[in-house]
């Protein structure tokens, strides 16, 4: 009994923040139309920032808002200077419909070897502010430690905030008509190009949290070819694919279900299949409901 | 006048969709725009709110140039454009598709107040202000549309083919709240219409275009009765 | 369109073969090998531009089919002591098969989720290595081709024996491409990426047509992993990381998605790039990470660059050029005769 609440404690901390990453990609599709695969590479580069703000400050909990902040600016940066030039340029062609994937994979080349530039290809360690050794009920020592909670309770937390921000403000509102009629979000006056530049720097803070946490929730060691990043977009990816893509609410179930049920096949089925779980999952969902889990309607509510 | 459109060309690549149009229109003033498919009354309408380029030509507004102005910079200057096929976000409430039109005004007090109003306008809305948007009818959407529209205090309301799709009672309801605007609210309003009798009718001004030519300027009412007209666009 | 003659083609490139021949007896070790290779990335670009490129299906796993038919082909060395040409036929079998799957899968997907797909595959499928003790974990298989044969002579060395392989795999394979491609398949192909509702009105099987794409273009790819990891000397599951897929469709891009007999370009490129990231990094005489990480920086700065300015590859934008010029003219006579049709 405790052992299942147990795996799914840890199922549900991994996939919050597969979550994260899901909405850091649903932001960009809804606003650019683009799956970006660079947005690994984005959440790398916040991580370091975080990092660096850790060695001199000491401190995580100044190190993730860093880390945030970095991320929103660098993912405004690339959107201002790099996917404007891209949906000018691209547009004829056989390439026409890859372009944008391939143009994102040569931005997660180009800022991968940047990091490994400044930084090194040595594993460099974040330390989170609380213990990653398991909680002991009753003699018995469980995986779901202090650090997952407080990441449990922290994710939680950023999605209760995005979700005020979505549904109570004018910003929400405003990102919400832009990606899906843009033309009406400009004749009611707001400033389409504006307001995507925003929701790329909003992808890019949840992408710097997704890379502080999935960094601590593991080993708390990173690098620049750091595997846990390539797992961090797959799965990411593939949460927002099971949430139907265009939803920022299915981003969360698409994440939590991914979580969950990896978390389960690993402790039941085989410790070994971490990797393959999630593909197999995806491959299940393309089969079975190509639309996401959430029904096409549903999905579309924000 | 308070909009003034001379000498305006439109190109779409290398065909010239509107030819030297020229119109003047006073305030509180309804001009109806018709003519057959392709005769270039979207593309003329598009211009005036800022979503097309023109390629010679100018548009004065209040006395201004607003020639290759932005559209979401003309809706801060009271220009409101209603495009084609109900223009509402399905996947937005009714109240949020309301608030689009006034959320540049940041003004909570003044976004209520025309939210009422709307809502005096068209009350039907009222009772569905929770519902998603792709749950209403046709006319209901179109009602949204223009309450949209209305809800950014335009000067100058621009409205595409409105009675598209609409059953024929719910397009009579839709005009006459048109030329209520004009009459009680003295918003200026360019009216584009497949249905040229009906804008007709409710119009002040009548403008005939064809292959992106003006052909027929007149008071409304000379061109119900101007016989050409009649066989080419009302079809009597 | 350029009209192309029907006959099978085969002359140009037993031409080449001869010059090939010619070629790797007249430079240095270091040069042969590269020419492996070189055959070696032509091999695996003609399998990505075949299903981008003609296709228009993009696959992020490429690395992953390879890998695929490495282990086949290293497997069946070491398990039944296969002759080496059988080695590289299972190798292509065997990546078909898992081509097929993932196509039958892939038909379903429009871009971005087929991308990520694909690269969900190439995450995921070297880590099974570990799984199964037959290939090998970590450490992975060892592959031998074994030496040339005694007949070729004493000085005949090892590199040049990989070379001959490769280059004769290479131009084997270009040239079953270029039929497939002028055959009725390639046509519908072409016909499904231009519009694939119009190409079903037209009685093309769309999905069997990707399906059939991707088997082919997996079976090219398993071919590859095979000649790929024959340079090496082993299989691992570190030989084909998700850079390599990055790298191929970078090559790919650079050779021009939609000409086959581009793939040469691309290949000399990315063996190349080290060599030149090596000059200058030197030249700027700077540290060990710059260095090392400089090859990599080129590899995806090449690729934004390309899709960015010459997105249809270097030899299809000089025919663009062309054909943009004469539309230009044509243009013009429209402007000046009065037009008749109004649009809105």
């Amino acid at each position: 009994m405790i052992q299942l609440l147990n795996t799914l404690l840890i199922g549900i901390t991994s996939g919050g923040i597969c979550a994260l990453m899901a909405i850091s990609m649903v932001l960009v599709w809804r606003s650019t139309r683009v799956i970006n695969f660079a947005q690994s590479g984005m959440a790398l580069l916040s991580t370091y920032f975080g990092y660096e703000a850790i060695v001199n400050l000491k401190s995580f909990w100044i190190a993730l808002p860093v880390a945030m902040i970095g991320g929103a600016l660098f993912a405004a940066f690339i959107e201002v200077v790099f996917m404007r030039l891209l949906v000018k340029h691209s547009s004829s062609g056989p390439i026409a419909s890859v372009a944008p994937i391939i143009a994102t994979l040569g931005l997660l080349g180009i800022i991968r070897a940047i990091v490994s530039m400044i930084w090194g290809g040595q594993d460099v360690r974040i330390v989170g502010p609380l213990s990653n050794d398991g909680f002991t009920i009753g003699g018995e020592t469980l995986v779901f430690s202090p650090l997952k909670l407080l990441i449990l309770i922290s994710v939680i937390v950023l999605m209760l905030l995005l979700s005020i921000l979505f549904q109570k403000t004018n910003l929400g509102l405003s990102l919400r008509a832009a990606a899906y009629a843009p033309e009406i979000a400009r004749l009611s006056g707001i400033k389409v190009d504006l307001v995507r530049t925003l929701g790329w720097a909003l992808a890019g803070a949840a992408g710097a949290v997704a890379g502080m946490f999935q960094t601590i929730n593991a080993n708390g060691y990173l690098s620049p070819y750091s595997i846990e990043f390539s797992i961090l977009l797959v799965s990411g990816f593939i949460a927002a694919v099971i949430g139907g893509l265009e939803s920022l609410v299915g981003a969360v179930i698409g994440g939590l279900v991914l979580g969950v049920s990896v978390s389960f096949i690993l402790m039941y089925v085989s410790s070994s299949l971490g990797f393959i779980a999630p593909f197999i999952i995806l491959l299940i969902v393309l089969f079975i409901r190509p639309q996401g889990i959430i029904g096409a309607k549903a999905a579309r509510r924000a | 006048m308070s909009l003034n459109v001379s000498n305006l060309t439109i190109h779409h690549g290398a065909i010239c969709a509107v030819n030297s149009v020229s119109l003047a229109l006073p305030t509180g003033r309804l001009a109806a725009i018709i003519g057959s498919n392709g005769a270039g009354k979207t593309t003329l309408l598009r211009a005036l709110s800022g979503l097309n380029k023109p390629t010679h030509g100018e548009i004065t507004w209040m006395g201004e140039s607003i020639l290759g102005k932005k559209a979401e910079n003309l809706v801060r200057r009271g220009i409101s454009h209603v495009s084609e096929g109900k223009s509402v976000i399905p996947q937005l409430t009714v109240k949020e598709n309301l608030e689009l039109g006034a959320i540049w005004r940041r003004n909570k007090k003044e976004l209520s107040e025309s939210l009422d109003q709307v809502i005096t306008i068209f009350p039907r809305l009222g009772e569905r202000l929770a519902q998603r948007a792709d749950t209403l009818s046709g006319g209901e959407r179109q009602m949204v549309a223009i309450g949209r529209a209305l809800m950014s205090k335009p000067r100058l309301l621009l409205l595409d083919e409105p009675s598209l799709g609409l059953a024929p009672l719910v397009i009579e309801q839709i005009f006459q709240i048109i030329r209520d605007l004009t009459t009680s609210m003295r918003i200026t309003v360019v009216l584009v219409e497949q249905n040229a009798m009906g804008a007709l009718k409710i119009a002040d001004l009548g403008i005939v275009l064809n292959l992106g030519r003006v052909v027929a300027v007149d008071h409304a009412d000379a061109l119900i009765a101007n016989p050409a007209v009649r066989a080419a666009y009302l079809g009597y | 369109m350029r009209k192309h003659k029907e006959s099978s083609h085969l002359l140009p490139f037993i031409l080449g073969g001869v010059v090939l021949y010619f070629l790797s007896g007249m430079v240095d070790e270091l040069r042969v090998y590269q020419g492996a290779s070189i055959a070696v990335y032509v091999v695996a670009i003609a399998s990505i531009i075949l299903l981008t490129g003609y296709s228009g299906q993009v696959s992020l796993g490429h690395g992953a089919l390879m890998a695929i038919g490495a282990y086949a082909a290293a497997v069946f060395r070491i398990e039944f002591n296969l002759p080496i040409v059988l080695c590289f036929v299972v190798a292509v079998l065997v990546a078909a098969i898992g081509g097929a799957l993932l196509g039958a899968a892939a038909a379903r997907l429009s871009g971005p989720y087929l991308a990520g797909t694909t690269l969900a595959l190439a995450i995921s499928l070297p880590s099974l290595a570990n799984e199964f003790a037959v290939l090998g974990g970590e450490q992975g298989l060892l592959f031998d081709v074994g030496s040339a044969p005694l007949s070729l002579g004493k000085e005949f060395t090892q590199y040049k024996w990989f070379f001959w392989i490769a280059a004769l795999a290479a131009l084997t394979s270009m040239w079953l491409l270029q039929n497939i491609l002028r055959s009725r398949y390639g046509r519908n192909w072409r016909a499904s990426r231009g519009n694939e509702v119009a190409a079903q009105l037209a009685g093309i099987n769309t999905a069997r047509s990707k399906i059939l794409a991707f088997t082919i273009s997996a079976g090219i790819a398993g071919l590859a992993g095979a000649l790929l990891s024959m340079t090496i000397g082993t299989v691992s599951p570190s030989a084909f990381p998700l850079n390599l897929s990055f790298s191929l469709l970078t090559g790919a891009v650079l050779s021009g998605l939609s000409t086959l007999s581009g793939a040469m370009i691309g290949a000399v490129v990315l063996v190349a790039i080290p060599e030149i990231a090596e000059v200058v990094a030197e030249r700027i005489g700077s540290s060990e990470n710059i260095t090392t990480n400089l090859p990599g920086l080129l590899v995806s700065a090449l690729l934004v660059l390309t899709v960015l300015f010459v997105p249809n590859g270097p030899v299809e934008q000089h025919h663009a050029r062309k054909a943009k010029k004469a539309a230009k003219k044509k243009e013009l006579n429209i402007l000046t005769k009065p037009s008749m049709e109004g649009n809105t």
